[in-house]
């Protein structure tokens, strides 16, 4: 593979129009190029891959072919002619479909209704909830159009969705990270469904970054990195270091996770049970888990299964009744908010960086004070914060976890979302914590600074911290955890090492595999104590 | 071609703090017009309303003494609407800080004494704190917009004020006018100089602003409360409570509404009249705003809010204008700094999308 190659592929028919053609298509936004004079063809029939990191221009490019965006540069020609699409109602009648990342389900209205609110032409219910079954029996995507939204899991609400796009016979189906919120095993029924529609026709355009399912599904590969074209390849003819080549622009180099025998238990759940304030979040039943000084748990699941809520009862943003229910160090905590357990040792990266993490408006040095104040003396004499020692920190971490970034005054919603996650993974490790909780800490950063991130967490665990780590990235979790459990349905499995286990047995826990054995378990013991 | 508004990247620090003064330019050009329009000679109108209320001591005087309750008023909103925490009800906590500081004075000034008029300022200020501890109460019990809430309590404060003047509080050897009696020597505020009205409540607020200005600055308290202004979910995942927030937000507008209002009363008024307040509370809003929410920018907006309350007075006198004229310039002041501030966080383009 080489940037060299021509934008084609062995599946198109010469003679034929290519189905979808942008030419030097560009983007601007204040202070970013999105997208940079990108070339993208998509044939007939083709499953098309457009890879790149976060941040590399994937979303833009696809909102501008489904209408959401105008390009400022560039022409877009459709079966052979130019078009302008400028609304999505407009690409939905050229027969471009579009399953985004972040659903728009109505979770209070069943799925024959969503689907009826998101039709451009009026449909009579009659007719509608016999046109979805016929569709979903076709392509092998069971749902029922009586039910309700909010019932539905994840993966059904992606079928959902994928049903609603294919009942306006698209001849173009883009598909927005489509496997983060769905198991292995779902990720197979989708791609057989996938492969099906491109076998009749519909040109498929699947936006991701994971390497093995693009070489898996597609027939080729557009490759954008920084808003330019990087380059296009077979995904089949090439290895992963190939493909994250192209990707990043340099080589992965893997974690190292020394053997290490753990110490004490410093983070206890016992028997957590959490209603969510949120109707339509997800309650914590029975939640036991223990993390001992130098090793570091991971937790994986499909987003949505109780780990907001589990991050929340852990970092003290939601209490928790009963006291004992959440131990550090051997201290009940369970009803202490987020500042008295920072104190007793807890450490914190919470998902969103912006808005929560940090103040968005407010320098890194202040930014520093956000959590330090309650744990670092210096910064903090007698309710008089020292803007001296919060300086001084700030300037430690971002010389230390290499922030690039404009010093310590700098805003921090100025930085990049990896920079400020490794400001803020820096900040909550050099503020010595003996436990830390870590949620999706290398979401949508770059890989160089996911890289920073991991190593951090091993480091902490090397010197007898504590570490629980969250990720919807079950390579990840394989590559830096000493044991694994899963979250489904809001409870949680047993807990293995990698060595133990398998990515399907995780996948098959995943959609809840355990809870009927551990239900059983549960039944033995309650007749023993009866 | 069709407008539209977009975010700029990274607003200028520098037209942040200019967009004040243009609004305040905007403001003259805009009143001056207006003047013009209504058959005043230009020169005449701006002499009269920004030249001649400067003219005198007494003048300057004037000045301080309603630029007293407006920075009071002023410093107190600021700190809430930093942390997010929205009192429009000023008005009625400087109203209710009048009252029961009067009371004080009604029920034991008839005795000179060194302990009262430090006990009707304590108890105008306890006044205004309780008035607002009752949205700061609904807000975090029921949830309840302390907007609303406060800002319909400053039309009960009146009301009551009125009753009580009508009623139970008024002079029985007042002619029947709805006022309290006047207020003996010992129940007033010590003035600064002869010759003039401001009194020493002018000081107690420069002080308030230094020390307001030490509180968002250096304080512990004040940094959380900034905080869960600008990012309420950093406020809860720091451990910040939003309750305490909220409480200290609304006691403190309200302590410092409430010594506007004793101050006021015991002032320059020296009993209870039906009104205590030409809307002080209101233009305060105002004010804290002209004044980027920053001790020191609502000193200087609270002189110019001072100025264009006496300029509109002398304007009703010389110009035979309607008192409405300084609500007027009011309004257009606010309405050119939301303008100014849009466009310093937005640019407005001409491409359609």
């Amino acid at each position: 593979m080489t940037d060299s190659l021509p934008p084609t592929n062995s599946a198109a028919t010469p003679g034929s129009a290519p189905r979808l053609a942008l030419r030097g298509i560009s983007k601007r936004y204040p202070g970013v190029v999105a997208n940079d004079a990108v070339d993208l063809t998509v044939q007939p029939g083709e499953i098309h891959a457009l890879m790149g990191e976060n941040g590399a221009g994937k979303s833009t490019l696809m909102k501008i072919v489904y209408g959401v965006t105008r390009p400022d540069a560039g022409t877009i020609h459709w079966q052979g002619e130019p078009v302008t699409i400028d609304s999505p109602a407009r690409a939905r009648a050229l027969g471009i479909g579009m399953v985004f990342q972040h659903f728009s389900l109505f979770e209070t209205l069943t799925v024959a209704e969503n689907i009826a609110l998101a039709l451009d032409h009026r449909a009579p219910p009659s007719t509608l909830d016999a046109r979805i079954n016929e569709v979903s029996e076709r392509y092998g995507l069971p749902v029922d159009p009586k039910r309700l939204v909010h019932s539905m899991s994840v993966g059904e609400r992606q079928r959902v969705e994928i049903v609603r796009c294919l009942l306006q016979a698209p001849q173009l189906l883009i598909m927005d990270e489509p496997t983060s919120v769905l198991t292995p095993q779902a990720v197979q029924t989708l791609f057989g469904t996938l492969r099906r529609l491109a076998s009749e026709g519909v040109s498929i355009l699947y936006i991701s970054h994971k390497l093995d399912e693009i070489r898996q599904l597609c027939d080729t590969a557009t490759v954008l990195r920084g808003g330019r074209l990087a380059g296009t390849a077979t995904p089949r003819l090439e290895d992963d270091a190939g493909l994250a080549r192209l990707m990043i622009g340099s080589e992965l180099s893997p974690c190292q996770l020394p053997p290490k025998q753990p110490g004490e238990i410093m983070l206890e759940l016992t028997n957590l049970n959490l209603p969510s304030s949120d109707p339509f979040g997800t309650h914590l039943q029975r939640v036991d888990l223990r993390v001992r000084r130098g090793e570091i748990v991971g937790i994986a699941g499909v987003s949505g299964n109780g780990q907001k809520e589990l991050m929340a009862a852990l970092s003290g943003e939601c209490l928790s009744p009963d006291a004992g229910a959440v131990r550090i160090g051997g201290q009940p905590v369970g009803r202490l908010g987020p500042a008295a357990r920072r104190r007793l040792g807890l450490g914190f990266v919470p998902e969103e960086r912006l808005g929560r993490g940090s103040v968005p408006a407010m320098s890194l040095s202040d930014n520093a004070l956000l959590t330090g104040a309650a744990t670092a003396p210096a910064m903090l004499r007698h309710g008089l914060v020292s803007r001296r020692a919060a300086r001084d920190f700030a300037t430690g971490v971002i010389a230390a976890f290499n922030v690039k970034c404009g010093g310590e005054s700098s805003i921090a919603s100025s930085l990049s979302g990896g920079n400020l996650q490794k400001f803020i993974v820096g900040r909550e490790v050099r503020l010595d914590p003996q436990v830390m909780v870590a949620a999706q800490p290398t979401w949508g950063v770059d890989v160089g600074a996911s890289q920073m991130i991991r190593q951090a967490l091993i480091e902490l665990r090397n010197r007898d911290v504590a570490v629980l780590v969250v990720s919807e990235e079950l390579d990840e979790l394989f590559a830096i955890c000493d044991r694994l459990v899963v979250i489904a349905q809001g409870r949680l499995s047993p807990s293995r090492t990698p060595a133990q286990t398998s990515v399907e047995e995780i996948g098959s826990w995943m959609s809840g595999g355990f809870i009927a054995a551990a239900d059983a378990k549960q039944e033995v013991r309650d007749a023993a104590a009866a | 071609m069709r407008l539209r508004l977009e975010k700029r990247a990274a607003p200028s620090a520098a037209m942040r703090w200019a967009a004040p003064l243009m609004a305040t330019l905007l403001m003259l050009v805009t009143g001056m017009l207006i003047l013009v329009l209504l058959g005043k000679a230009p020169g005449d109108a701006f002499r009269v309303f920004f030249i001649k209320p400067l003219a005198s001591v007494y003048g300057i005087g004037e000045l301080l003494l309603k630029t007293t309750p407006l920075l009071l008023c002023g410093l107190g909103l600021a700190i809430g609407f930093r942390s997010n925490v929205w009192n429009i009800g000023a008005e009625g906590q400087l109203t209710i800080g009048g009252i029961c500081g009067a009371g004080v004075a009604l029920a034991f000034g008839d005795t000179e004494s060194s302990w009262l008029l430090p006990a009707m300022l304590i108890a105008g200020i306890v006044g205004g704190m309780l008035w607002a501890a009752i949205p700061a109460l609904l807000r975090t019990r029921f949830n309840t917009s302390e907007i609303l809430v406060s800002l319909m309590l400053v039309y009960i404060a009146q009301l009551l004020l009125g009753y009580l003047v009508h009623g139970p509080w008024r002079d029985p050897d007042g002619y029947n006018f709805p006022q309290s009696r006047l207020f003996n020597d010992w129940e007033l505020l010590p003035l600064l100089w002869d010759g003039v009205r401001t009194n020493i409540a002018f000081l107690i607020a420069l002080l308030l602003a230094a020390l307001s200005w030490i509180f968002t600055a250096k304080t512990y308290a004040g940094y959380r409360m900034q905080v869960a202004g600008l990012a309420p979910a950093a406020a809860a995942y720091a451990g910040f409570s939003e309750r305490r927030n909220i409480w200290l937000a609304l006691l403190i507008s309200g302590a410092t509404a409430g010594l506007a209002g004793i101050a006021e009363v015991a002032g320059p008024i020296g009993q209870l009249q039906p009104q205590v307040s030409p809307g002080y509370g209101f233009a305060a809003i105002i004010v804290a705003f002209v004044g980027r929410l920053h001790p020191l920018g609502i000193l200087l907006g609270s002189l110019l809010m001072s100025l264009l309350y006496l300029g509109g007075e002398q304007a009703q006198i010389e110009l035979a204008l309607p008192s409405a004229i300084t609500g007027l310039f009011q309004g257009l002041l606010l309405f050119f700094l939301l303008a100014a501030d849009l466009l310093v966080n937005f640019r407005i383009t001409g491409s359609a999308r």
